[in-house]
C-alpha cells in the first residue's frame, strides 16, 4: 500500500494546480469554464487510469512485469481470509466450524530444524543413496577380481558380420573416382548397403554374451543340418519308382495312422469321432465311386489275363482288399479293426474266377479259398485273423527286404567304416520308420559309392583301408574303449590340479572304477606295478643287490646295436671288470647304509648305578630286575624314507646350501604346506605339458591390445537390475523405488529436464 | 640284430616350409621328466635375472618448457597427445609418438593450475592463477592466426583444479568452492562449499560420472553427487590431501595422495577406514593416477620417485626415478595401460613403461609365450628366497636410502614407544590404534 500511497501523493499537488488555473479564468466565461472543468475532471480520471508505475529505483516491491504491485509489503492475516469465508455463502458449514476451531487453538508449532540440521539430513540421505548405487558394480568388481584373465578394452567389437552402414561411417570418398560414383548412387537413390541383419537379429546379438552366442550357434547349425537332411530325403523317398516300396510305405501310414486313433480314442474321444467321420465319408466316398472295383479299363485287361497269370491276379485281389478296407462299416469304434460287416453287393460285382481258390494255396491267407458268399457269415474274429495275417505276410516281404538292405549296409560298412553306424535299436521299433531309414541308408552308400569311384584316391584308400582293418564290430569298441582311457589320460595331463596323476593311480587301485560298466584291459594293467611292488617288498635287498642288475633299455636310447659293437663292448666289460676286481661296491655301499641307520637310531640309555639299594663292588653286577628297570630304551626313530629302497641311501638331514633356495615360511595365500607345494610340482613349461596346456596355464592375467584406448568401466557393463517383486507391506516401497528409477531414466535420456529440477531445487 | 625306430632325425623329414620350426618330439610321460621342478627352478632364476636385466623403464623426456610443469592431461581420444601445463601460464601440446611438442600457447598469466580435455577429444580446458577458466581448440589454428580461446570465463577467486564430465558437456572446477559448469555458460550451474577456504584438487568418478571428490585445504576429503544440492560426505585425515584418483574399474573407491608420504586407497561407502595404506615413499606424495586396467596406479612424490602400487598392496612394486629428475609433481598413466608420464620440477615431461623390462613393439607369436612362461615362472616361485631377493633389488640413491633408513627407525621407535605406554598403563586404557585406523580424524556427515 505505501507505494500507492506515494502515487496519489504526487498526483494530488497536480490537481490542485489544475483547479486552481480554472477557477482563476472563472470571470470570462462560466460554459466555457464549467466545460474546462468536467474536461479536467475526466482527463484527470484518465490520466489516473493511465498512470503507471515506473521502475526508477531498485526496490523489491516492484514487479517486473509492469504490474502494479500494491499491498506486497502487508501481512495477509488468517482472521482477514476468514472474515470473508464468514460472508461467503457457498463455503459449508463444516468447512468454517473447523476453521473456527483452527482459530481457537491455542497451541504453537514446532520451530522448524534449523539449517546445519536440515543440511545434514540431506547429506545423509544423498550420501546412502549414492552409496547404495555406487553398490550395483559389488559384483561385476568381484567377478573381475576373481576372473583368471582379463581382457582390456573390455569392450571389445562384437565379432561376427557387421553392417555396413557401421563399415562404411567411417569411410569418407576421397579419390574423384569415388566421389563421382557416390553422387551418382544418391542421385539415383540406390540403396548404398543391404542391411545383413536386422535390427532385431543385431539386438539378439548384443544381448548374447560370446559363449552363448556360441551355443546358439552351433544349436542352429544342428538344426540346419537336421532340416537339410530331412529335405534330401524326402526327396529322395519321392523319387524313388519301386511301387512295392510306396506300397509299404502307405501300409505303415495307414498302420500308424490306425495306432494313433487308438490312443486319440484313450486320451482325446472328441477328435477321435471326428477321424470317424472322416472314415465315413471315405466310406461313402468310394461306396459311390467305381474306383477299386475292378470296372476300369486297366481292371478289364487284367480280368483278361488274371486266368494264367498269378501276379495280374494278385494285383486284382489287392484292388478288391483296397475296396473291402474302405467300405468296411466302422460300427464299433473301440475295436481296431473297423471291419464287421462286408458287402455282398460289392462282391456280386466281382468276376467269379477272381473269387476261385488259387491253385498255389496260400497257407498264410486261408479265406483266399473260401468263398465270398461264405464270408458274409463269418464272425468278425475271423476277419481281424485274416487281416492280421495278411498284414503278416506283408510283413515277412518286409522283412525280407530289411533283411537284404541289412546286409547291403554291412557289405558297405566293411567297405568303407568312416561311416557313422546307425544305431541298432531303430530295428525293433516300428517297421515303417526303420524302412525309411534304411533305405535312406542304402541310398546315401550308393551316392557314396559313386563319390567314391569318381575319386582314384580315395578308391585307393578306401582298399588300403579294407586291406588293414579287422572286422568292424570289435574295432568300434576297441575305440571306444580307447577313447574313455584316452579322456582318463587327457584329464591327468592337462589338469592343473594339483596331485595330477598320483592321485588317480591311488583311486583306481583302491576303487574299482564304478562308473566303467566294461572295466577296460588297460586299467587293469595300469593298477598292476603297485602289486608288484608289493611282492618285491618281500624280497631280501641283499639278494636284489647281490644279484646282476638288468640292463634296461630306455626307449630314448640308440636302439640300433651292431653285433660288432657288442663284441667290441662286451670287451670293454671285461677290462673293467678286472680293472676293478677287488673293489666290492656293493657290499660297501650297504655297509654304509647300515651305519647310517645304525646313527639314526637313538641309543639305549644305561642308568643304573651299581651299589644303590643292594650290595655292590668288585665283581657284582646289579641285578637284573635293575638293570631292566633302568634301561630306558629310546622311542623308535621314525621310519626312514630308504627302508625299502635297497640301493638308496636317503639323508633327512638339513642341507644348508640348499636352505638358501627353500621358502622357510609359508607364503600367504596358501593355506598349508601340502598345497603349496604341490603347486611348485607342478610343471608349467612346454617341455612337460602339450602345447595347448601350456598355452593355458600360461596366460598372462591382463592382456591388453596394443594402440587400444583403454575407457574406464561404463553403465552398459553393469548387469541388469532384477526387479524386486515385493508384494503386501513392501508395495509402497518398491513403488518409490519404481518412481526413482523411472526419474532416474528420465534424467538420463533428458539432461535439461534434469536441470530444470535441479532449479526448481 | 636291427631295430628299426621312427626317424628323429630333422634332416630326414619334410617340413611343410623352410621356415617351419624343426619338430622336436616329446614324450610328456612325467615318470622320465623327474626334475622337472629343479629345471623350472632354474628357469624362473634365469627369467628373474633376465627380467631386472632388461629393467630399463625410461623412454623418453620431452623438454621445452621454460618453467616446472604443473599439470598434465592425457587426449580422451588419442594415445600419442599429451596436454601440459607450466608454472609460466604456458600450455604444450606434445606427440609423444614423434616426442615433439606440436603447440605452444601461452594460456595464462601465472599457474596453469588444471588442465583437462573434453571427452569427446575436440578440445580442452585449462584454469589459471588469472581466475579464469579457458577453453582451447584441440586443433591448432589455421597459418598465421593467433592462437583463441574458444572460451573464457572469468570468475571470483583463483582456479586450483579442473576435471570434465566423463560423457556430458559439463566439467568442474575447485577453488575457494567447488563448482560444476555448463559449457554452454558463463555461470556455474551449481557450486559446492562446506565451510572451507580452498580446494586443490577436483575429480569426477569415471564408472558413476554423477560424483565428484575434491581435495580441501583443511585435511579433508569431500564428495559430492552432481545431481544433489548439497556434499555427501567429508572424512577429515591427520594431513591434507593433495590429489585423488578414482579407480576407474572400481566405481566405489579412490586413491588419494597425502602430505605425510602415504596414499590411501578408500571404499567411498566406509570411510572411517582406509581399505589400504600405500606407504614407501619418504616426502609428501603430489599426485596419483590410475592405471586404466585399475589394477595398480603411480604416484608421484616430493621425493623425485615415481612409484607403481598395485592397487591393494601396501607397498609399492616399482620406483622410477633419475639423477635429473626432480621433485615430481604430476604423474599420469597412458590409457594403453603402456607407459607412464611425469613431469617434474625441472622442466621436463618423461615417458616411461609401465612395465620396466617389458619389451616394446610387435611381438612374435613364440616371443609372446616365451615371456608368459617367463613371467608365469616368476609368479610359481615368486616366495623362493633367491628368486625374491633378486625380484625385489632396486637401485636408490644414497640420499633416499638413507631417508628411508631414517623413517623407518622412527617409526620403530614410535611403534616401540607404544608398546611401552600401553605395558606400563591400565591394561586397556591405551587402546591398540592399527596404521589404518591412525590417519583417519574423523567422518563429517
Amino acid at each position: 500500500m505505501a507505494g500507492g500511497g506515494n502515487n496519489e501523493e504526487e498526483l494530488s499537488p497536480d490537481d490542485e494546480h489544475i483547479i486552481s488555473a480554472s477557477e482563476e479564468e472563472d470571470g470570462s466565461d462560466d460554459e466555457s469554464k464549467h466545460a474546462k472543468l468536467l474536461e479536467a475532471i475526466s482527463s484527470l480520471g484518465k490520466r489516473k487510469r493511465m498512470k503507471r508505475t515506473e521502475r526508477s529505483e531498485a526496490s523489491v516491491q516492484v514487479s517486473e512485469f509492469s504490474v502494479n504491485a500494491d499491498g506486497t509489503g502487508e501481512k495477509v492475516n488468517l482472521s482477514d481470509l476468514l472474515g470473508t469465508m464468514d460472508k461467503t455463502p457457498g463455503a459449508p458449514n463444516k468447512t468454517k466450524q473447523q476453521l473456527k476451531n483452527l482459530q481457537n487453538r491455542k497451541e504453537t508449532l514446532e520451530l522448524p530444524l534449523s539449517k546445519q540440521q536440515t543440511e545434514k539430513i540431506q547429506r545423509e540421505v544423498a550420501y546412502d543413496k549414492s552409496s547404495k548405487e555406487v553398490s550395483r558394480w559389488e559384483t561385476v568388481i568381484t567377478q573381475n577380481q576373481k576372473a583368471e584373465q582379463l581382457v582390456f578394452p573390455l569392450r571389445q567389437d562384437p565379432t561376427g558380420p557387421k553392417r555396413m552402414e557401421q563399415v562404411v561411417a567411417g569411410w569418407k570418398a576421397k579419390t574423384p573416382l569415388e566421389k563421382e560414383i557416390f553422387s551418382l548412387l544418391h542421385s539415383n537413390n540406390q540403396p548404398i548397403h543391404d542391411p545383413l541383419l536386422t535390427p532385431a537379429e543385431e539386438a539378439s546379438i548384443k544381448a548374447m554374451s560370446l559363449e552363448e552366442a556360441k551355443i546358439r550357434q552351433a544349436e542352429f547349425r544342428k538344426a540346419r543340418v537336421l532340416q537339410s537332411y530331412y529335405e534330401a530325403k524326402a526327396r529322395r523317398e519321392r523319387k524313388i519308382k519301386s511301387k512295392k516300396y510306396h506300397k509299404l510305405q502307405k501300409k505303415a501310414k495307414v498302420k500308424a495312422f490306425l495306432k494313433q486313433f487308438d490312443e486319440m480314442m484313450k486320451t482325446d474321444p472328441a477328435g477321435a469321432l471326428e477321424e470317424l467321420k472322416k472314415m465315413e465319408l471315405s466310406r461313402m466316398q468310394e461306396r459311390m465311386s467305381l474306383k477299386h472295383q475292378n470296372s476300369g479299363k486297366w481292371a478289364k485287361s487284367k480280368a483278361i489275363m488274371a486266368k494264367y497269370d498269378d501276379a495280374a491276379r494278385k494285383a486284382m485281389q489287392e484292388q478288391l482288399e483296397m475296396n473291402k478296407q474302405l467300405t468296411q462299416k466302422l460300427v464299433v469304434p473301440s475295436d481296431d479293426d473297423d471291419d464287421e460287416e462286408r458287402n455282398v453287393e460289392e462282391a456280386d460285382a466281382l468276376p467269379d474266377f477272381v473269387n476261385d481258390p488259387e491253385p498255389i494255396l496260400d497257407s498264410v491267407n486261408p479265406w483266399m479259398r473260401g468263398k465270398l458268399t461264405q464270408e458274409h457269415s463269418e464272425p468278425e474274429v475271423t476277419a481281424v485273423a485274416t487281416e492280421t495275417a495278411d498284414e503278416e505276410e506283408e510283413e515277412n516281404e518286409e522283412e525280407k527286404l530289411l533283411r537284404e538292405f541289412e546286409r547291403k549296409r554291412k557289405l558297405r560298412q566293411d567297405e568303407d567304416d568312416d561311416l557313422v553306424p546307425v544305431p541298432q535299436e531303430e530295428k525293433q521299433e516300428e517297421v515303417a520308420g526303420e524302412n525309411v531309414i534304411q533305405i535312406s541308408d542304402d541310398e546315401d552308400k550308393e551316392e557314396e559309392e559313386e563319390e567314391v569311384v569318381v575319386s582314384e584316391f580315395n578308391s585307393l584308400f578306401n582298399r588300403l583301408m579294407k586291406s588293414s582293418s579287422v572286422p568292424p564290430v570289435p574295432e568300434q569298441t576297441g575305440a571306444e574303449e580307447a577313447e574313455l582311457l584316452d579322456e582318463g589320460l587327457v584329464r591327468v595331463r592337462t589338469m592343473d590340479d594339483l596331485e595330477a596323476l598320483q592321485q588317480d593311480v591311488v583311486m583306481d587301485t583302491t576303487q574299482p572304477a564304478p562308473a566303467s560298466a566294461t572295466p577296460a584291459p588297460s586299467m587293469e594293467t595300469t593298477s598292476e606295478p603297485p602289486k608288484k611292488k608289493k611282492k618285491k617288498k618281500g624280497i631280501d635287498p641283499n639278494e636284489v643287490l647281490t644279484k646282476e642288475a638288468k640292463v634296461i633299455k630306455m626307449p630314448l636310447a640308440p636302439t640300433v646295436v651292431e653285433e660288432e659293437e657288442e663284441e667290441v663292448h662286451a670287451e670293454q666289460t671285461a677290462i673293467i671288470k678286472e680293472a676293478f676286481a677287488g673293489d666290492d661296491v656293493i657290499s660297501d655301499f650297504l655297509k654304509d647304509k647300515r651305519k647310517q641307520e645304525k646313527a639314526g637310531q637313538a641309543e639305549v640309555v644305561d642308568l643304573t648305578l651299581p651299589g644303590w639299594g643292594e650290595w655292590g663292588g668288585v665283581g657284582l653286577k646289579p641285578s637284573k630286575r635293575k638293570r631292566r628297570k633302568f634301561r630306558l630304551k629310546a622311542p623308535a626313530p621314525p621310519l626312514r624314507k630308504d627302508q625299502n629302497l635297497p640301493d638308496v641311501i636317503i639323508s633327512e638331514k638339513r642341507n644348508s646350501s640348499v636352505a638358501n633356495h627353500q621358502v622357510s615360511q609359508l607364503p600367504f595365500p596358501f593355506q598349508n604346506s601340502t598345497q603349496f607345494e604341490s603347486c611348485v610340482r607342478f610343471p608349467v613349461g612346454q617341455t612337460w605339458n602339450t602345447q595347448t596346456t601350456f598355452r593355458k596355464l600360461t596366460a598372462p592375467k591382463v592382456v591388453t591390445k596394443m594402440g587400444a584406448i583403454i575407457e574406464p568401466m561404463s553403465k552398459e557393463d553393469l548387469p541388469p537390475v532384477k526387479e524386486s517383486s515385493g508384494a503386501g507391506s513392501g508395495a509402497t516401497i518398491v513403488l518409490g523405488e519404481k518412481v526413482e528409477e523411472e526419474t532416474k531414466k528420465a534424467r538420463r535420456r533428458n539432461p535439461l529436464q534434469k536441470k530444470k529440477k535441479k532449479s526448481r531445487q | 640284430m636291427k631295430v628299426k625306430v621312427l626317424c628323429r632325425n630333422p634332416d630326414d623329414y619334410v617340413r611343410e616350409t623352410t621356415r617351419d620350426i624343426q619338430r622336436v618330439p616329446r614324450n610328456y610321460d612325467p615318470t622320465i621328466h623327474p626334475f622337472e621342478v629343479s629345471r623350472e627352478y632354474t628357469r624362473a632364476l634365469n627369467a628373474t635375472k633376465l627380467e631386472r636385466i632388461f629393467a630399463k623403464p625410461f623412454v623418453a623426456s620431452l623438454d621445452g618448457h621454460r618453467d616446472g610443469i604443473n599439470c598434465l592431461a592425457k587426449h580422451a581420444k588419442t594415445l600419442s597427445v599429451v596436454l601440459s601445463g607450466a608454472c609460466d601460464g604456458e600450455v604444450k601440446i606434445w606427440n609423444l609418438s614423434k616426442r615433439e611438442c606440436m603447440r605452444t600457447i601461452q594460456a595464462h598469466e601465472g599457474f596453469v593450475r588444471g588442465i583437462c580435455s573434453r571427452f569427446c577429444g575436440s578440445s580442452f580446458f585449462t584454469v589459471g592463477d588469472d581466475k579464469t577458466v579457458k577453453q582451447w581448440n584441440m586443433e591448432p589454428p589455421g597459418r598465421g592466426l593467433q592462437e583463441e580461446p574458444l572460451n573464457t570465463i572469468l570468475g571470483k577467486a583463483v582456479y586450483t583444479g579442473i576435471d570434465h564430465h566423463q560423457t556430458e558437456g559439463t566439467f568442474a572446477t575447485c577453488g575457494q568452492t567447488v563448482d560444476i559448469w555448463d559449457e554452454q555458460r558463463s555461470s556455474p550451474i551449481r557450486s559446492f562449499s562446506w565451510g572451507v577456504d580452498s580446494f586443490s584438487c577436483v575429480r569426477y568418478n569415471p564408472v558413476e560420472t554423477e560424483l565428484l571428490a575434491s581435495c580441501a585445504s583443511d585435511r579433508s576429503i569431500i564428495l559430492y553427487d552432481m545431481r544433489e544440492s548439497a556434499p555427501l560426505k567429508k572424512i577429515i585425515m591427520q594431513l591434507r590431501s593433495n590429489t585423488l584418483c578414482w579407480n576407474p574399474m572400481e566405481a566405489y573407491n579412490f586413491t588419494c595422495s597425502n602430505e605425510d608420504y602415504n596414499l590411501y586407497t578408500y571404499d567411498m561407502r566406509r570411510l572411517d577406514v582406509p581399505v589400504t595404506v600405500h606407504m614407501d615413499h619418504v616426502s609428501a606424495v603430489l599426485d596419483v593416477d590410475y592405471s586404466p586396467t585399475g589394477k595398480e596406479f603411480v604416484s608421484a612424490s616430493f621425493d623425485k620417485t615415481i612409484r607403481i602400487f598395485p592397487k591393494n598392496s601396501g607397498h609399492s612394486r616399482e620406483v622410477y626415478h633419475t639423477k635429473r629428475m626432480q621433485h615430481v609433481i604430476c604423474v599420469k598413466w597412458s590409457a594403453d595401460n603402456k607407459y607412464i608420464l611425469s613431469g617434474s620440477d625441472e622442466m621436463n615431461i618423461r615417458l616411461w613403461k609401465a612395465n620396466a623390462s617389458e619389451k616394446l613393439g610387435l611381438l612374435t607369436p613364440r616371443e609372446k609365450a616365451a615371456l608368459n612362461y617367463n613371467q608365469k615362472l616368476r609368479d610359481k616361485f615368486q616366495h623362493h628366497p633367491q628368486v625374491r631377493r633378486i625380484a625385489r633389488h632396486r637401485h636408490l640413491p644414497r640420499d633416499l636410502f638413507k631417508q628411508k633408513r631414517e623413517l623407518r627407525e622412527m617409526k620403530e621407535a614410535r611403534r616401540r614407544k607404544a608398546q611401552n605406554v600401553r605395558k606400563h598403563s591400565k591394561p586397556g586404557s591405551v587402546p591398540l590404534v592399527t596404521e589404518k585406523e591412525k590417519h583417519v580424524v574423523s567422518v563429517v556427515e
